[in-house]
């Protein structure tokens, strides 16, 4: 195997001729800069825009009831969900990149995984938002909390319901913790480059008093790696309990074994996806090629592909099972979803998910900026109809046909999605105006590292 | 306190010693007479007393201005000044918290169905039958004793709705404007003085068909008064197809009865008997009881046969062993035929069966119709079943043409069925008259201006009347016109004056079942508006406007008795049993002798039908929910799937598959019927099993003034209905127009594809192994292996359970609306409904087999099944739906945020959500409707039926006061759910699993007993026994 061929070196990832001062200024100047490019204030105006949208479908929804969505009695989830296991699914990627890589010593993780971890966190930020949302009385929502309630009435602890309470909320709360942490060491930067007072009063409170000492490196490097280990089998339990809500039922095309580890493929593939989908225009508007590289950009490509494959293995054992189960049910579930009159969201499915996915096996389209963009775009894209075919086309036609029913997303459904995603943005935006979107620190190591490579 | 303690002892004994004579003693502090004593009775809340013992002046005013502070406080809640009364005297009876039960009588076609209506302090809130009333069947789940209410249908389970609702008129109205009793008393007085004087000559009075002995009687006096008045009665489903087919057969007017429960053959033409009709009621209850092959003897399982012609699918149809669609012109052709085969005298009508012969040549001599003739001739001459012979019968309904009434009449005569299945009496109306041609006189005087006073009580002729009558036109040349009427609708709108009719469960009143037992009918309550009863308005006509409705109402009884002395007691039963005994029509002797003559002068019927084969007929009939119209602004019956189309909210023109491929019809399709210059514009719905030549519309929609429920949905028929011929018109023209129209069914699809939901077979296969019939097995799946044992819980008390005996159902919708009416089940709307948000919680599944121009329909009727492993109390989050320790699955609707996982794990979809607010908070009337032993549901929560858990409790609580010594126990019978007792043929059995003697327990363990989706494991409680059917063998392969 021709290993040195294959190998990453650090130059591959960062390219330019980097010292500490300058690779450390580069990124800092997005923020402290105070330059803002006008493409910032247009992108933030938008995502203001539909967040705006959005805070008027939630008070809708508040007033009226979830009555103003689609949902009916059988699909009595809709949008809500598939958002819900969409956006948890993409934060999935952040995770990975940054526990898992950095675990697994994959050193191209750095110039990415600050981004990724902060898409998590809002990714995971829009998804939490969904179950509240979908609740009936939302008003009541901490009955699923187990707190000492006078009435003695705990939550009912078989339900996946429950469970995703529980593996969310954890989720969310290691997700910050990680991101903050390794945010400490930039924010001592930013404070002792910041010029403004107001800048350098909350980045000095942020950075929580770092000054860079050797013993601070040391307890800072243990408290990532436990942090990392503590984030490492989040990365497979959140989308797998998120896949429990749907294998615990017995509606057929939900009710099935292989749920986990697809739900965890698919939320890697849509995850990198994002990452892709944001990083593209980033280190365009920013000049940030020299860090994240092409070679950033393929291996991201890589794990897209390998995981396709997952999800496609997927799709193959759901029909196959189907066929072989010998159960009408089953059969006639999947017989529906490719045949009957959400059809075109299966084949719409498959073309995104894995036929287009394909190309990624070309260098070529790989290393091409543009097309890399539009395949992250369409495998988005993709994996939101997967959710959509899972949650609303099993449920549309279940056991009885006399209770078989449509559903329709009507205008609040749309804005829902639409104001999840401007509030995603919106919190991208703000993330990069005011915090180092890539790690400074940890480019000053690939810095040296490159130094030390270099004949 | 104070202590005692071994010195006091010591004391005391030393008082008894010293005392005297008798002395009594409460305690032993009294007879030791201690100072502690004497100061504890001085205070006799010795402890805090000493807070007070030395309260200052100045104490006393810091006190007491802090208690007026804290007072003054809850002042600031601001909570209006409210007087509540108690009762001084206590009701007899009332117990707070206990319903009380009334007998009383809903009037529909001028017939009486005596009902029992439960009432909360003063309150209606339910209705149920009326057992002791002979339109009511006696079921036999209470025993002999029949305290428990009885079976009902649709219209008197939401009676109660139109009770209170506030759309009903309030106030007497004069043109339009707010006026009072009084004021039209003033109004009327000169007018019929005049008329007085010219004998009434310009009086015409407008009635729905009339058999209350009271309202009759006074009908008469006031004809007697003004001799030249005249008296109409109109309601479009009248039977003046079965009269004028009596006085053709038999020469007079008569009322038919039949009886089922001896019938083994039954031909039904165009009859849906067991949904509508003269007692319906007791109809689908014999019929189902001469089907149930568990009530057959051991020696072998026996079933009726029942045959069934048509033009429009019926529920009757439905439960057909051989059901053939054909056109109305038709079924009177094999009428014809058929009495022919069975040997009736024909003679006298030798010119008519002529011409019939000479049109249906093509059709007599199909297969089809041979076979059908050669089968149902030898049938009703030979099919008896082996321990119980009983006899055959011939049914007709009432659109068939007299001349088919005329030939059953003398078919079921020639028979021999006379006396055994169909008896005979005096008819029970009042005065019997062909409605049609008396409504079509009362025109013809109006238009010439002959009439210058018109009542009209009830009805709604402007609306009702058929188009080419032009009725209210005519109504223009009235110089004065009167209405009374719940609604001040559209008849009301052109009135004069409109009076606010009292609703029947606010009235005293009286009427006749169909066999002629009259009931009185009393209020539950004093009238919500200022409403006024027909009695009191003819009365007020008579010139006495005094006395009450029920002055009038007993004054009339106390002359019809004849027994002052006893008259009290005599009312008093009356009263109470709902019935008046001894009032019953004798059965009358009737010889058959078919006259030609009387056929000529039936204008009503429809000799010269256009019969070509490529025009459409266009069959009207009343609505199966909102009936001619008059349930119209019913929510429960808006809301209420009609059978096969499955559709709320409107009204359709309902086509067979064959006609709609052809014309390339879709359900929604707006298609324009045209008929002698007369259009009608309606959208389209295909029902599998209509009769390909015809176009079926209904009655009852396009209301212009029904109310806020009732306006504007679906098309008006009747504007399309010719007097001529009102069942049906031949030779019309159908277009479509491009247009299409939105409307809410509640079921989409109705084909099984192969999945065991309803399982039915032929009888023969239960004759050949009654233990495993073979259809049984067919499906047959075992349960999955569990880790868990199946009777891990152990319930050592109740085991709740039900079933649902497929072959007694007739899909009737009674259940659904008893258990909307108990339930407090919201009315959600038509478009909640198309979006499938309805809220019914049980609800009539219907699924079709075998060809769609003909197929076999079955019902199942599908409430919460209660399943012992219930996928959805696994996966609520909240633990808001949970297992109770008598197996009920209970919703917690505290509980509830609303996730709504529950319902989509549930494989039979019977949870139902709020997904808006749905139960109305705001309208006061409808605040009275609530049961309050049910919660009323708020947005955001799940609910599903709960097995009738409140009549459970109840039950409960009545069997432990009533327990003695013995272990309280609910006794087999003494429970029923809302649908199980509303069911007319009584297919729905409640009750416990734990004991082995109990009906359910019975019927769980029959060989025709299975689970719906039993392979799921979900164990389910409710579960169902299969369809039967009797098939002909030679019929076998026909049509």
């Amino acid at each position: 195997m021709a290993e040195h061929d294959n190998k990453t070196t650090a130059a591959d990832l960062l390219h330019g001729d980097y010292t500490y001062g300058t690779v450390t200024d580069k990124i800092s100047a997005v923020v402290l800069s105070g330059r803002t490019p006008r493409s910032w204030y247009v992108g933030f105006a938008i995502a203001f825009a539909l967040v705006m949208l959005l805070l008027w479908a939630v008070t809708y929804l508040f007033v009226r009831g979830v009555g103003i969505w689609g949902i009916d009695i059988p699909v009595a989830w809709g949008f809500a969900i598939v958002n819900f296991v969409w956006w948890i699914g993409i934060g999935h990627a952040g995770t990975l990149i940054s526990a898992i890589l950095l675990l697994l010593r994959q050193e191209w993780r750095t110039s990415i995984n600050r981004f990724a971890e902060a898409m998590t966190l809002f990714a995971v930020a829009c998804a939490g938002m969904f179950p509240l949302l979908h609740l009936g009385r939302p008003e009541y929502f901490y009955y699923l909390i187990p707190y000492p309630a006078t009435t003695g009435v705990w939550p009912q602890f078989r339900s996946p319901l429950m469970w995703d309470f529980f593996a969310v909320s954890t989720y969310a709360t290691v997700s910050v913790l990680f991101w903050y942490v390794g945010l400490i060491p930039d924010m001592a930067t930013l404070r002792d480059r910041a010029t403004g007072r107001f800048a350098q009063i909350t980045y000095g409170i942020l950075s929580m008093g770092w000054r860079g000492s050797a013993r601070h490196w040391l307890r800072y490097q243990r408290a990532y790696l436990i942090l990392a280990g503590l984030a490492t089998p989040l990365v497979v339990s959140v989308h797998s309990i998120v896949s429990l809500d749907f294998a615990v039922s017995i509606v057929p095309g939900w009710h099935s074994t292989i749920f986990p580890p697809y739900f965890v493929a698919g939320a890697i593939y849509s995850g990198f996806a994002m990452v892709l989908t944001i990083a593209i225009p980033l280190r365009k508007v920013y000049s940030l090629q020299d860090l994240v590289t092409i070679r950033h950009l393929d291996n991201m490509a890589k794990v897209m592909l390998a995981s396709g494959m997952v999800v496609a293995y997927g799709y193959i054992m759901e029909t196959f099972i189907a066929w072989y189960s010998g159960n009408i049910f089953e059969q006639y579930m999947m017989y529906n979803r490719m045949f009957g009159p959400y059809g075109w969201c299966y084949w719409l499915l498959i073309a995104c998910n894995i036929a287009i996915p394909q190309l990624l096996w070309f260098r070529a389209m790989r290393r091409s900026v543009p097309a890399l963009f539009i395949l992250a775009l369409v495998i988005n894209v993709g994996m939101w109809l997967e959710r959509f075919v899972i949650v609303v086309v099993s449920l549309h036609r279940d056991h009885l046909p006399s209770s078989w029913g449509m559903y329709y997303p009507t205008v609040w459904d749309w804005a829902t999605l639409l104001g999840s995603l401007g509030l995603f943005a919106a919190l991208l935006f703000v993330f990069i105006r005011l915090l180092p979107m890539i790690s400074i620190f940890e480019m000053r190591e690939l810095v040296e590292e490159k130094q030390e490579q270099a004949p | 306190m104070p202590r005692k303690d071994a010195s006091k002892l010591q004391e005391l004994r030393s008082r008894l010693a010293s005392q005297t004579g008798r002395g009594y003693w409460r305690s032993l502090e009294e007879l030791a007479d201690s100072e502690e004593f004497q100061q504890y009775l001085s205070q006799e809340f010795s402890d805090t007393a000493e807070l007070w013992g030395g309260a200052s002046r100045r104490q006393f005013l810091t006190l007491m201005g802090a208690s007026f502070a804290l007072a003054g406080l809850s002042g600031c809640w601001g909570q209006p000044p409210e007087l509540i009364v108690p009762y001084v005297k206590q009701p007899e009876e009332i117990i707070p918290g206990q319903p009380l039960y009334f007998a009383t009588a809903m009037t529909m076609g001028g017939l009486a169905t005596g009902l029992l209506v439960e009432s909360h302090m003063g309150r209606p809130t339910k209705i149920e039958g009326n057992p002791k009333h002979p339109s009511v069947p006696a079921t036999f789940w209470q025993g002999a004793e029949q305290t428990a209410p009885g079976v009902s249908d649709i219209f008197a389970q939401a009676a109660m709705l139109t009770m209170y609702d506030p759309d009903r008129s309030g106030t007497v109205t004069s043109r339009g404007e707010i006026s009072t009793w009084g004021a039209f008393l003033t109004a009327l007085r000169p007018r019929l003085e005049l008329q007085k004087s010219a004998q009434g000559r310009g009086i015409r009075l407008l009635t729905e068909t009339v058999a209350s002995p009271t309202l009759a009687a006074q009908i008469a006096d006031f004809l007697k008064l003004y001799p030249e008045a005249q008296w109409h009665q109109f309601e479009p489903v009248n039977r003046d197809n079965e009269l004028a087919g009596a006085k053709l057969a038999l020469g007079e007017f008569v009322s038919t009865h039949y009886h089922l429960d001896r019938a083994d053959v039954i031909l039904a033409l165009d009859a849906d008997f067991l949904i509508s009709g003269p007692d319906h009621l007791r109809h689908a209850w014999e019929f189902a009881n001469r089907r149930d092959v568990k009530l057959s003897p051991k020696s072998q399982a026996e079933m009726n046969r029942l045959y069934v012609l048509e033009s429009t699918p019926t529920l009757t149809g439905a439960k057909a062993d051989h059901r053939w669609p054909l056109r109305a012109q038709q079924i009177e052709w094999f009428a014809i035929a058929l009495a022919q085969r069975l040997g009736v005298d024909l003679s006298a009508l030798a010119d008519v069966v002529k011409t019939a012969n000479e049109q249906s040549s093509e059709f007599l001599t199909s297969a089809d119709t041979t076979a059908w003739l050669d089968a149902v001739a030898t049938d009703l001459q030979s099919y008896r079943r082996a321990d119980d012979p009983g006899s055959s019968l011939i049914v007709a309904g009432p659109s068939v043409s007299p001349l088919v009434h005329a030939l059953v009449y003398a078919m079921n005569d020639r028979l021999g069925n006379v006396g055994k299945t169909v008896t005979y009496t005096e008819p029970v109306e009042a005065e019997p008259m062909l409605q049609m041609d008396s409504l079509r006189t009362l025109v013809a005087d109006m238009q010439a201006g002959k009439v210058e006073l018109l009542f009209i009580l009830g009805g709604n002729p402007v609306y009702t009347s058929p188009a080419d009558l032009q009725f209210a036109a005519a109504m223009d040349q009235v110089l004065f016109r009167v209405r009374l009427s719940l609604y001040e609708d559209e008849t009301s709108a052109l009135c004069h004056w409109h009076i606010p009719e009292a609703h029947f469960l606010e009235s005293w009143s009286d009427g006749r079942a169909a066999g002629g037992t009259a009931t009185i009918v009393q209020p539950l309550i004093a009238a919500l508006y200022q409403g006024k009863t027909a009695n009191e308005l003819l009365s007020a006509m008579l010139g006495n406007p005094g006395p009450s409705a029920l002055d009038l109402v007993k004054e009339h009884w106390q002359k019809q008795l004849h027994d002052a002395a006893n008259f009290d007691t005599l009312w008093q039963t009356a009263l109470h049993e709902g019935v008046i005994p001894n009032t019953e029509l004798p059965a009358k002797s009737v010889t058959v002798k078919l006259d030609a003559g009387a056929l000529t002068n039936l204008p009503s019927n429809d000799r010269a039908a256009d019969t070509a084969e490529d025009q459409i007929d266009v069959v009207f009939r009343p609505d199966p929910t909102v009936w001619d119209g008059r349930f119209a602004n019913n929510g429960w019956l808006q809301e209420l799937s009609k059978p096969f189309s499955k559709l709320t909210w409107d009204n359709a023109a309902l086509v067979g598959p064959e006609l709609a491929k052809r014309l390339q019809l879709k359900n929604g399709d707006v298609v324009e019927l045209e008929h002698e210059q007369r259009t009608l514009t309606a959208p389209i719905w295909i029902v599998p099993g209509h009769c390909e030549q015809s176009v079926t519309v209904h009655f009852g929609y396009g209301r212009t003034r029904a109310g806020r429920v009732g306006t504007g949905a679906g098309f008006n028929a009747y504007e399309f209905q010719s007097s001529m011929s009102p069942w049906h018109v031949s030779g019309v023209t159908l277009r479509t127009t491009g247009r299409r129209m939105s409307l809410a069914a509640t079921q989409h699809h109705h084909l099984m594809d192969g999945r065991d939901l309803v399982r039915s077979g032929p009888l023969e296969q239960v004759r050949d192994n009654p233990r495993a019939p073979q259809f049984m097995q067919a499906h047959e799946h075992g349960e999955a292996t569990s880790l868990f044992s199946p009777n891990e819980f152990p319930y050592e008390g109740y085991k709740w359970g039900m079933t649902i005996d497929l072959n007694r159902c007739t899909g009737c919708n009674a259940c659904t609306v008893a258990c909307q009416a108990e339930n407090n089940i919201p009315v959600v709307g038509k478009e909640q409904v198309s979006l499938g948000r309805e809220m019914q919680w049980i609800r009539i599944d219907s699924y079709y087999e075998g060809e769609p121009a003909n197929p076999q329909v079955v019902h199942q009727p599908v409430p919460c099944m209660h399943c012992e492993n219930a996928p959805c109390e696994l996966v609520c989050p909240v633990g808001a739906t949970v297992h109770s320790d008598e197996g009920l699955n209970q919703m917690v609707y505290n509980r509830c945020v609303g996730t709504r996982y529950c319902s989509n794990n549930c494989p039979y979809k019977v949870r139902r959500f709020n997904f808006l607010q749905y139960s109305d908070r705001e309208t006061p009337s409808l605040k009275l409707l609530n049961n309050p032993n049910v919660t009323v549901r708020n947005r955001g929560v799940m609910e599903k039926c709960t097995y009738c858990v409140q009549r459970i409790s109840a039950a409960r609580i009545h069997a432990e006061i009533h327990a003695g010594d013995q272990a309280p126990s609910i006794a087999d019978g003494a429970l029923a759910t809302a649908c199980q007792a509303a069911c007319p043929s009584q297919a729905i059995v409640f009750g416990d699993l734990n004991d082995p003697t109990s009906r359910v327990t019975q019927q769980t363990d029959d060989p025709l007993n299975y689970a719906l989706l039993g392979h799921l494991n979900t164990r389910p409680r409710t579960t169902y026994l299969a369809s039967l059917r009797n098939p002909n063998p030679k019929l076998e392969h026909v049509g």
